[in-house]
């Protein structure tokens, strides 16, 4: 090379007009992408994460086994559960005393006592494991969401559109409709001393519920448009109490201890106007012919114009963890290993801009684009892409997986809406990308690889770890609403029910922010860090 | 728009440290501009304060009469290497240039010419953590050179070079120069200068020593200085006194004389008759010059070598 050769004739100065400011951002970016692409540590980095969460996820997926009687396992032993209106999965077991009513026409109850009893006999018991009488020794107990009161429904399938007003263990009156839905009416308990009025009117699709603490002040607690309900339908008292669940301290952790309940409701002063079809009460074990434990134990008994109804069971949306009568899975399961993906992601995301600190590569790169935020945006715009890349390839593949694997093991896999599904693939994709710029944002802000590979770490898998494993659920709540964790909820496919008193923490898929709640926790973190660190570099030298 | 560079009193503290205080000078195109000074001068500090990378407590640095961070695709204007192992080492030689290319806009064919030019075709491919330091200083010239621009600034090129590398350097700073464009090159040996710069700015402590042309500074340290070898010392002396000279013994037999040109000198001692063996004018190298000039601020010699704000 001779010495002239670097250089041909005079500089072209007139040249300059190449490029405007305007698609100078257009060009960091291709520069920073150049950059990403051709550290092969960092492309493999990204594989590694996607491959660690599919493989992970779905082996997580299959270890369940599940068995159903002598013979029979996986596949075969998938319950049949019934599907609400929304096409959610539902828990549609009760007690149900009832009389056909022709078209529109109210019923009028008044409830005098609720007792509950509460199995000894342990834990809830997987499909076909109960014992042969599941509420034997059984002992009194308050059931918070046991429930009793009248009923409408279209018909005595499960699964059915109904809507209920009841008096409950300890959440007073409600009014609920179609599985998901609920409205507080008259708060306390109830007694012989204090009764509640219950009342039901039907017009047309439209129902009322009433409560009264008198009989002769009434207050409307709800009402449910019930889209395409029959001219007939079935009304009258029912009775039902679901699993009972209690946190107990073990070992500095939690423990879940509980099992079936009964509630037995008295009501007298049975009021009913419109056109009724029977002049006597039909009692039904709804949902008695399938395998739910305290299956057929309900009865009811009718002594001078007073009912006596007893059952066990629930009416509620199916929820994943120990309320649940069967074994169910999530659709987001396997996704919950997404956190080691998470981790070689952020060391990646760190590791981009931190590694230019290390070698002075940073001056370098300033040198070339001297508007720092401009290269901070690059940054975190190429990382986050191939961030959300891999994201998506893992759940988009473990997903369906999982799914098929969970139901090959007998497990229910609770269905979910399209959105909901769609929303589940792509915010998990987004959760790693809003990470990963998390990870840009604390590595310009600390320029050490360690030091914000750590911070990051602390941030967002270990408030995970320490709320799925540790922490009590009250304690791991706060962590899920105030650190960036609480962006996993975006993966929560079943929605909390606060009327299902679940008591499924964050290791059974519950999280306590919804699930964009919980995200924007994540992104407000990354945008107050992106921020702070466009600020820094502004400020300081390079 | 005239390729220049122009520093006006720049300062700076780290912390208790004065990088630099009130450093001024201008870099002119068509030439060479040394940059000399022991480590811990400024020169550094100068550097990244000219390329916007650290902000001055005063002053102002203009490229081109606007400030370098106000340059859309700066590196058309002016192309710099301050350090040359700032590198990804798993990064593609090639690839490092494609990225410093696309951010200015450039095309990718302007990489393949680069690496052609600076002879690095057949290393282009390799991971650049494996490139020697010579390896490493023709890849950040060729990342330099990549928007072809009018000024180039280089922050010790001659470090690690072998002698083959050093000529080959000269040779391209000249080049340049030559071409029209300004060339400011740092160094703390003033003999990696010798043949290369035209004009120099000696900087002591963080501001300039001297500013001047090398041609003037060699003349300058020489001061018309005679070296006159004779057996006979006294009577030269009694001579060249009534002449009005300055005349220093240099040895038993050796007088430094200053004030006369060798010429004149010759003549005096003939026409007197005093017998002599040697009359020459003394020689300066760029070193004895740049000693000389610096004998006045010998108090940064003491200063532990190192760069300031590192």
């Amino acid at each position: 090379m001779t010495p002239a050769s670097i250089v041909h004739g005079r500089p072209a100065a007139s040249r300059q007009a190449g490029g405007s400011q305007g698609g100078g951002f257009r060009y960091v970016v291709r520069a920073e992408w150049i950059k990403f692409r051709s550290v092969r540590g960092w492309v493999i980095g990204m594989i590694v994460a996607a491959l660690l969460t599919l493989l992970l996820g779905v082996f997580l997926a299959g270890n369940a086994n599940i068995g159903c009687g002598a013979t029979l396992s996986g596949r075969a032993c998938l319950p049949k559960i019934p599907i609400g209106a929304d096409g959610e999965a539902v828990t549609d077991t009760f007690y149900f005393v009832r009389q056909p009513l022709a078209g529109n026409g109210s019923l009028t109850v008044r409830v005098t006592s609720l007792a509950t009893r509460i199995s000894a006999g342990g834990q809830a018991g997987p499909v076909g494991q109960g014992p042969r009488n599941p509420l034997a020794n059984m002992y009194k107990g308050t059931v918070p969401w046991a429930k009793a009161g009248i009923i409408i429904t279209a018909s005595t399938r499960q699964g059915s559109a109904y809507a209920a007003i009841m008096v409950t263990g300890s959440h007073g009156v409600r009014m609920q409709y179609d599985y998901v839905h609920d409205a507080a009416g008259l708060a306390g308990e109830i007694s012989s001393a204090a009764p509640r009025w219950l009342r039901l009117t039907r017009n047309g699709d439209v129902i009322s519920g009433y409560d009264s603490a008198d009989g002769k002040h009434w207050d409307l607690v709800g009402t449910a448009t019930l889209a395409g309900l029959p001219g007939t339908v079935q009304a009258g008292p029912f009775a039902t109490s679901p699993i009972y669940n209690e946190l107990q301290p073990f070992f500095g952790g939690e423990h879940i201890q509980g099992g079936p309940s009964q509630a037995t409701a008295v009501m007298d002063d049975i009021t009913r106007h419109g056109h009724w079809l029977a002049s006597k009460w039909t009692g039904d074990n709804i949902g008695g012919h399938g395998n739910s434990p305290g299956t057929g134990v309900g009865y009811f008994r009718q002594s001078r114009g007073a009912v006596t109804v007893s059952g066990s069971g629930n009416i509620a949306p199916l929820v994943p963890g120990p309320g649940s009568f069967y074994p169910t899975a999530t659709i987001e399961r396997p996704l919950s290993v997404i956190f080691i993906g998470l981790i070689a992601v952020v060391v990646v995301a760190a590791m981009f801009v931190t590694a230019e600190y290390r070698r002075g590569l940073i001056r370098v790169t300033f040198a070339a684009t001297p508007n720092r935020g401009r290269v901070l945006a690059a940054k975190a715009v190429v990382v986050a892409s191939a961030a959300f890349v891999a994201g998506l390839v893992a759940s988009v593949i473990t997903v369906p997986i999982g799914i098929s694997r969970a139901r090959n093991q007998g497990q229910f896999v609770l269905p979910v809406p399209l959105l909901t599904e769609v929303r589940v693939l792509l915010g998990t994709a987004a959760l790693v990308a809003v990470a990963a710029i998390l990870a840009v944002a604390v590595g310009a802000i600390l320029r050490r690889s360690a030091a914000a590979v750590t911070t990051v770490i602390v941030l967002i898998v270990l408030p995970f770890l320490l709320s799925v494993a540790v922490l009590p659920t009250a304690a791991a709540d706060w962590v899920l609403r105030l650190t960036p964790a609480a962006g996993l909820a975006i993966e929560q496919s079943i929605p909390n029910y606060p009327q299902v008193g679940s008591v499924a923490g964050p290791a059974g898929g519950a999280y306590p922010l919804t699930p964009w709640a919980g995200f924007g926790v994540l992104c407000l973190y990354a945008v107050v860090a992106l921020a702070l660190a466009a600020v820094l570099l502004r400020r300081r030298d390079a | 728009m005239e390729p220049t560079i122009e520093v006006a009193g720049l300062r700076k503290r780290f912390g208790s440290a004065v990088a630099l205080d009130g450093m001024s000078f201008t870099v002119q195109p068509g030439q060479v501009t040394g940059f000399v000074g022991p480590n811990g001068a400024g020169k550094s500090t100068t550097m990244r304060v000219i390329l916007g990378l650290d902000a001055p407590d005063e002053g102002r640095a203009l490229v081109c009469g606007r400030r370098y961070a106000s340059l859309p695709q700066p590196m058309r204007y002016l192309g710099s290497m301050l350090d040359a192992g700032a590198l990804q080492p798993s990064r593609s030689a090639r690839n490092h240039l494609r990225w410093l290319a696309c951010s200015q806009g450039l095309p990718a064919s302007r990489v393949t010419e680069v690496i052609q030019q600076a002879g690095l075709q057949d290393v282009a491919r390799r991971k650049a953590g494996g490139f020697s330091l010579g390896m490493r200083q023709r890849l950040g010239i060729a990342g330099a050179m990549l928007g072809d621009p009018e000024i180039l600034m280089l922050d010790e090129p001659f470090n690690g070079l072998d002698p083959e590398g050093i000529v080959w350097m000269r040779g391209f700073l000249r080049s340049l120069a030559r071409h029209g464009r300004a060339v400011l090159v740092s160094s703390h040996l003033m003999s990696e200068l010798e043949d290369t710069a035209d004009h120099l700015v000696v900087v002591g402590r963080g501001k300039v020593v001297a500013d001047t042309s090398v041609a003037a500074l060699l003349a300058a340290a020489a001061g018309g200085r005679v070296t006159l070898r004779t057996a006979a010392v006294p009577e030269a002396v009694t001579v060249l006194d009534l002449a009005g000279t300055t005349i220093t013994p240099s040895g038993p037999d050796t007088l430094t004389i200053s004030g006369l040109p060798a010429e004149r000198v010759v003549t005096l001692l003939s026409e007197n008759a005093v017998p002599f063996s040697e009359v020459s004018a003394q020689r300066v190298t760029l070193e004895q010059a740049y000693l000389e000039l610096t004998r006045d601020v010998v108090e940064f010699r003491a200063e532990p070598a190192q760069e300031v704000a590192q």
